[in-house]
């Protein structure tokens, strides 16, 4: 054991710093696109269909699939990394966006009806009132969104990417079972970590009613 | 703000499928007074005071609100004006009940200090504890909820209030106390009052005046005091539903 962490014990740090990373971006930008997107469509409910059945669709196409295929397209296949997190932000944003979306329209028709009856704008309702009730709702879109990234994030290693994947992809190509759990455990640890810090905060954003 | 009175000028409200929840309502609330709007459940009594602040917007006739078209008033502006209390559920559960009573305020973007003196002087005008002001809403009792409700329906000071069904989840005997001092608290604010309630001894007891309505339409508006001694059917079955426990 600890003669394999000399030999991979720096490899290791930096293939989950890599995996971090393209956690981390994907999750920012699916964020970034999710939030706002999951708060428009509760405003033009009509377009929540046919969004949330693109989202779907992107979500149930087989990860390794999904990295090949848009290894053709010009600026995206240029650099690996870059792929990789644009496709997990595919990943990403289902749960996000679903939550974000399904968490506004959850609240209480009646505080609606009230924080308009205050002479709210649509703004001030959707910052006092709408966003922070969602608010558990929508971080836990964002928990499965990142554990799923975590995880997805090991078969970026297919089109050299990167990351923990790498060290699992040569094990499995090795035989090397070692070398398979060197990028296995951190991985899990890393999702696990995510769960419980993101779980914590949802249940700090929980409102008693 | 000076009280302003209500006007409804043949009011109708469709929804989509032809359904008719109002049908040509005529109706003038004077300023400063009392009224209630009593009728069976989907007579329309909500629906009409929901077209006052525009929570409703009628397909047929004009609401006036201190003589301005609601239809053509700032809505904002308009719904700032008017407090509003609902059945129990209406507080915001992740905010302290003073936040919740000078919600109006923080709205017109006062001051840290002048929202707290105005929820202290709010909690007090409702007959609750200054130490009320840190809680949440669910550490309150129901009765003690609907008080802050009142209280910030008239954090804003406003021209009308407009009641639907305030005392609908009370017990009997916290239900008798609110009415108590709701009646008081009317009295000394002077406020055009708009209460919708389908319990008649509730609108005999708070309100000048009864505008009974049945099926979207006004069956009869009477002032309180006339409403047991009429000879208007609708309103005479009304009574005699009241009063089958024998006590008359």
């Amino acid at each position: 054991m600890n003669e394999f962490l000399r030999h991979h014990g720096s490899e290791i740090a930096r293939l989950t710093f890599e995996h971090v990373w393209l956690t981390a971006s994907a999750m920012l930008l699916a964020a970034a696109i999710g939030l706002p997107l999951g708060i428009v469509l509760t405003r033009q409910r009509r377009l929540a269909k046919p969004v949330l059945a693109v989202a779907n669709i992107l979500q149930t196409i087989p990860s390794l699939a999904l990295f090949g295929l848009l290894l053709p397209v010009p600026w995206l296949g240029e650099r690996a990394a870059r792929l990789a997190v644009v496709a997990l932000t595919g990943y990403a944003l289902l749960p996000i966006l679903r939550n974000t979306y399904a968490g506004i329209l959850s609240v209480d028709a009646a505080l609606i009806d009230v924080a308009n009856a205050l002479g709210m704008t649509g703004m001030q309702r959707l910052r006092k009132v709408e966003l922070p009730l969602a608010a558990s709702v929508i971080l836990a879109g964002l928990r499965t969104a990142t554990v799923t990234c975590v995880g997805v994030a090991t078969i970026a290693a297919a089109i050299g990417a990167g990351g923990l994947g790498e060290l699992i992809f040569r094990g499995v190509a090795s035989v090397d079972n070692g070398l398979v759990l060197a990028g296995a455990v951190p991985a899990a640890l890393l999702a696990l970590g995510a769960d419980g810090l993101l779980g914590l905060l949802e249940k700090r954003m929980a409102v008693r009613r | 703000m000076a009280a302003q009175g209500v006007e409804f000028a043949q009011v109708s409200f469709t929804v989509e499928g032809g359904r008719s929840l109002l049908n040509d309502v005529s109706l003038t609330i004077a300023p400063g007074s009392t009224t209630a709007l009593l009728g069976r459940s989907g007579s329309g009594k909500t629906t009409l005071l929901r077209t006052v602040n525009a929570l409703v917007r009628p397909t047929g006739g004009r609401v006036l609100v201190g003589g301005q078209d609601v239809s053509q008033a700032d809505v904002i502006a308009l719904r700032r004006g008017i407090g509003y209390v609902i059945q129990e559920t209406g507080l915001f559960p992740h905010m302290s009940i003073e936040r919740n009573v000078g919600m109006s305020l923080e709205l017109a973007a006062k001051g840290k200090s002048e929202i707290a003196a105005r929820a202290a002087e709010m909690l007090q005008l409702a007959g609750l504890p200054a130490e009320m002001a840190r809680r949440y809403p669910w550490q309150l009792s129901g009765g003690q909820r609907q008080r802050v409700g009142l209280a910030r329906a008239l954090a804003s000071e406003p021209a009308v209030l407009l009641m639907d069904e305030p005392f609908g989840a009370l017990d009997p005997l916290t239900r008798a106390e609110m009415q108590t001092m709701l009646r008081e608290l009317l009295h000394r604010v002077g406020k055009t009052t708009l209460i919708v309630t389908h319990d008649l001894e509730e609108a005999l007891y708070l309100a000048d005046r009864v505008v009974l309505l049945d099926a979207g339409r006004i069956v009869a508006e009477l002032p309180a005091g006339e409403v047991r001694a009429s000879e208007i059917p609708q309103v005479k079955a009304y009574v005699a539903a009241t009063q089958r426990g024998g006590a008359a």
